[in-house]
């Protein structure tokens, strides 16, 4: 495991100067849970994808592509809003 | 407005990897506010879950600039940086045709309590920014402790259910009122669970020029004892037993929106507030024989706000 | 290049605010507090009638106002405020945080002491609680000193060795009020002096996007604070090099302290503020009369100068260290702790009291000074301390 940096090396006054950095972070550790998708009853609404807490759909060309599986947490909320009931919530291995 | 297929080519502002809970309403109330506009944002954010969760050094979930200061004082906070702004235009330093947009977030214990005066301060100044509030109903951050507010009857941990107490004695307090009475451009209610109506008000409000305020009901499945799956139907009952009416006050103006308005109407029924009660475990301690009044008491409180709500729409 | 001055009658805050003027900076957010509230309406003035750019804002607090300064000069640009008192106290929390984010902020203090019961007069309890917040601490005696305290303090706050807030502190109403001769600079020259303040990491910077005030847990605070402890270790530094410039354009001399007729002195009073004109009246009637006395008037509270202390004091028989303020609990009051402290390690060791005088307001005069000397040479004739700190002036 790296040290941490010293007082020498940081910025100065608290400033983090990486914005969105936080996307090292991965918070797909915390799942018990993870959502699956059944891509033939996807519509590409997109309603999970506003719906996610952590910006973990994965949306391009106005499409649904995957989930972000490295910053998932398994709320369960995309399975709860999809109108099509196309996600579907599976344990966590 | 923009449909979503739209919005999702934004770029999102606030990033992955935060550690705000799973299932937060709060964090996609934010999401969906800072999608709804594409100009430049500055934010500003009181102590509470938002900022403590998506700034935990050295990681930062914010791809906007953002601050920091400290609980009661983010409409302050931003007061002094969106004047700085001018200031800089005004010297030339920041060229006059570059909009930047200031957003001051707060969560209610930032904003309803300890928050308020310097809230009412930025108003009255007319500083030109928009004050968010997710409102969580506790302060939730350090625990789940009541606010002004969490509704009556709740279970907190400075309110707690216990063998004489029946949880929070007292209303909610009605901020979204109280800063109206400032007589600002604008200022609206919504809750992400009707997540068009939320992006069309934050789009609104942010770019509407004055003083702007949203006061967003933040279902929190931790403190409010529900399921995180529950959390979109958490803020559809609010709104249709009225608890959480959706409305904008458009230049003094009350206007009731989307369900809200169709309830007015008598085109969707209006639930009873136990509808919403019973599905979270914070109010299960008044489904007793003596905790019922305070039930009835507090239908009879949203059922007077109600009313009192229809008659400022209608003149 | 010497200027020819413009004299004013001015009072403290008005050559305070004569100075802000000067200065134009970007913003100014500040609320009115007896007896700062001359300078602020001042400014406000010169606000009004377009003599300043500067953006003003008439916060609904105090604790609003330093908040208000923290965003602008997060945001970029240069942003002074001024206040007293419960002013002071009430920005408390916000004092720490704006040292902590290393943001220049200059703000005069017009020393006034801290409620209860309520008084509006002066003391140094208000400065004196915020003595650990961070924040530099210059000590003005008179109007002139208030005006040339306040135009050194931003190029002190802004040094890049430096980058932390500047308290410029004067008395409340026997300074912040009374009328006396001020030379002013020109305003090119001030201009020149302070230069344009050049922003590190500004909020309003939107293509470099930065975070201000994250959640540090115990893996990383301790490394933030020894950053501005490192900081706050240039400080003497700072202010000596700042004092040396400004002394170039103004023909007025500063340092961190500022010693009269110690020379050959065997006793010495240490003193803040305007009872150091008291004093050195005293002083100057006392040598008159052949007694061997001097004076130290300490400037920079923050940063202590130690080491210019234990130098000035080597030789000295006994020392009496004149507090405004006490510390309540402590072995003596804020100064004479520091004092003592500096002189501990050394081999000459003068006899040190402490004299608790004018809270409140309580005037202080020559007679009194006159006094304080004669219990000096008290304890130089019998080397003995009858009571190491004494409350000066106060009814039994």
């Amino acid at each position: 495991m790296t040290e941490k940096p010293g007082w020498k090396t940081i910025p100065p006054g608290g400033l983090i100067l990486a914005a969105g950095n936080a996307k090292e972070y991965k918070t797909g550790e915390w799942r018990t849970q993870r959502p699956v998708i059944n891509k033939d009853l996807c519509s590409d609404c997109l309603t999970c994808w506003i719906n996610c807490p952590d910006s973990s759909i994965v949306v391009a060309d106005g499409k649904f592509k995957g989930f972000d599986l490295d910053h998932c947490k398994g709320c369960g909320i995309c399975m709860a809003v999809c109108p099509k009931k196309a996600i579907r919530m599976e344990p966590e291995r | 407005m923009p449909s979503l297929k739209t919005l999702s080519t934004r770029k999102e502002r606030l990033s992955p990897g935060h550690r705000l809970c799973a299932g937060c309403g709060a964090s996609v109330a934010v999401r969906q506010i800072l999608l709804s506009t594409d100009l430049p944002i500055v934010a500003c954010c009181a102590t509470g879950c938002l900022e403590v969760a998506t700034t935990i050094y050295p990681f930062t979930a914010w791809e906007i600039p953002f601050i920091h200061n400290a609980f009661e004082n983010s409409a302050a906070t931003i007061s002094g940086v969106e004047t700085m702004y001018r200031a800089l235009k005004k010297r030339g330093k920041i060229p006059a045709d570059r909009k930047i947009r200031f957003i001051a977030f707060g969560g209610d214990g930032g904003t309803y309590d300890i928050g308020l005066q310097a809230l009412s301060g930025a108003l009255e100044r007319g500083h030109d920014f928009t004050y968010v509030c997710y409102d969580n109903e506790a302060y939730m951050n350090t625990g789940i402790q009541r606010s002004s507010a969490t509704p009556i009857g709740a279970h907190t941990t400075t309110s707690p259910c216990g063998e004489v107490e029946p949880g929070k004695r007292g209303y909610k307090k009605n901020l979204t009122q109280i800063v109206a009475a400032h007589d600002i451009p604008y200022a609206a209610q919504a809750t992400p669970s009707y997540y068009m109506d939320l992006i069309n008000k934050a789009n609104r409000a942010i770019e509407t020029e004055g003083p702007t305020f949203l006061n967003i009901l933040s279902p929190c499945p931790r403190g409010w004892r529900a399921e995180t799956t529950q959390w979109v139907e958490l803020g559809k009952a609010a709104v249709e037993t009225c608890i959480w009416p959706l409305y904008e006050v458009i230049e003094g103006k009350y206007v009731l929106n989307g369900v809200t308005q169709r309830i007015a109407e008598g085109k969707v029924q209006k639930r009873p507030l136990e509808d919403w009660l019973r599905m979270q475990g914070r109010f299960r301690h008044l489904f007793t024989e003596k905790n019922r009044p305070i039930i009835e008491a507090a239908q009879a409180k949203v059922d007077k706000d109600w009313e009192r709500l229809k008659a400022l729409a209608s003149l | 290049m010497r200027c020819m001055p413009k004299v004013l009658p001015l009072n403290g805050d008005d050559a305070a605010a004569y100075a802000m003027k000067q200065i134009d900076p970007d913003v100014v957010a500040a609320y009115p507090i007896t007896p700062q509230t001359e300078l602020m309406q001042s400014f406000s003035q010169f606000v009004a009638d377009g003599s300043v750019q500067t953006e003003l804002i008439v916060a609904e607090s105090e604790h609003s106002a330093l908040s208000a300064c923290v965003g602008a000069c997060a945001a970029g640009g240069r942003v002074m405020t001024a206040t007293s008192s419960q002013g002071l106290a009430y920005m408390w929390e916000i004092l720490y945080i704006a040292a902590g984010y290393r943001l220049p902020i200059v703000m005069n203090v017009i020393n006034r002491t801290l409620s209860g019961p309520i008084n509006i007069h002066c003391d140094h309890s208000d400065t004196m609680g915020a003595r650990d917040s961070g924040w530099l601490q210059i000590y003005g005696e008179n109007p002139q000193e208030a005006y040339d305290n306040t135009i050194q303090a931003v190029r002190i706050a802004e040094h890049k060795d430096l980058r932390l807030p500047v308290m410029c502190c004067m008395d409340g109403f026997i300074t912040s009020h009374a009328v006396e001769r001020v030379e002013l600079l020109d305003d090119d020259v001030v201009k020149d002096f302070v230069g344009e303040y050049v922003p590190t990491h500004p909020l309003l910077d939107i293509e470099h996007p930065v975070t201000y005030g994250p959640l540090d847990l115990y893996d990383y605070f301790f490394e933030h604070k020894m950053q501005e402890i490192d900081a706050m270790s240039h400080a003497e530094a700072v202010v000596r090099e700042v004092s040396e410039e400004f002394g170039k354009i103004a023909g007025r001399r500063y340092s961190l302290l500022e010693p009269y007729a110690m020379d050959d002195a065997e006793s010495a009073i240490i003193v803040l503020s305007s009872t150091a004109g008291t004093t050195r009246a005293t002083v100057k009637a006392m040598r008159r009369a052949g007694k061997k006395v001097g004076m130290i008037k300490l400037r920079c509270f923050r940063p202590f100068p130690k080491d210019d202390m234990v130098r000035l004091l080597d030789g000295v028989k006994a020392v009496a260290v004149l507090d405004r303020s006490d510390g309540l609990g402590a072995y003596g009051a804020p100064v004479f702790n520091e004092v003592r402290n500096a002189l501990f390690d050394e081999d000459f060791r003068p006899q040190i009291v402490n004299y608790v005088y004018g809270l409140g307001g309580r005037d202080i005069g020559q007679a009194d000074i006159a006094k304080v000397y004669a219990d000096l040479a008290e304890i130089i004739s019998t080397g003995k301390v009858k009571q190491r700190v004494r409350y000066l002036g106060v009814r039994e």
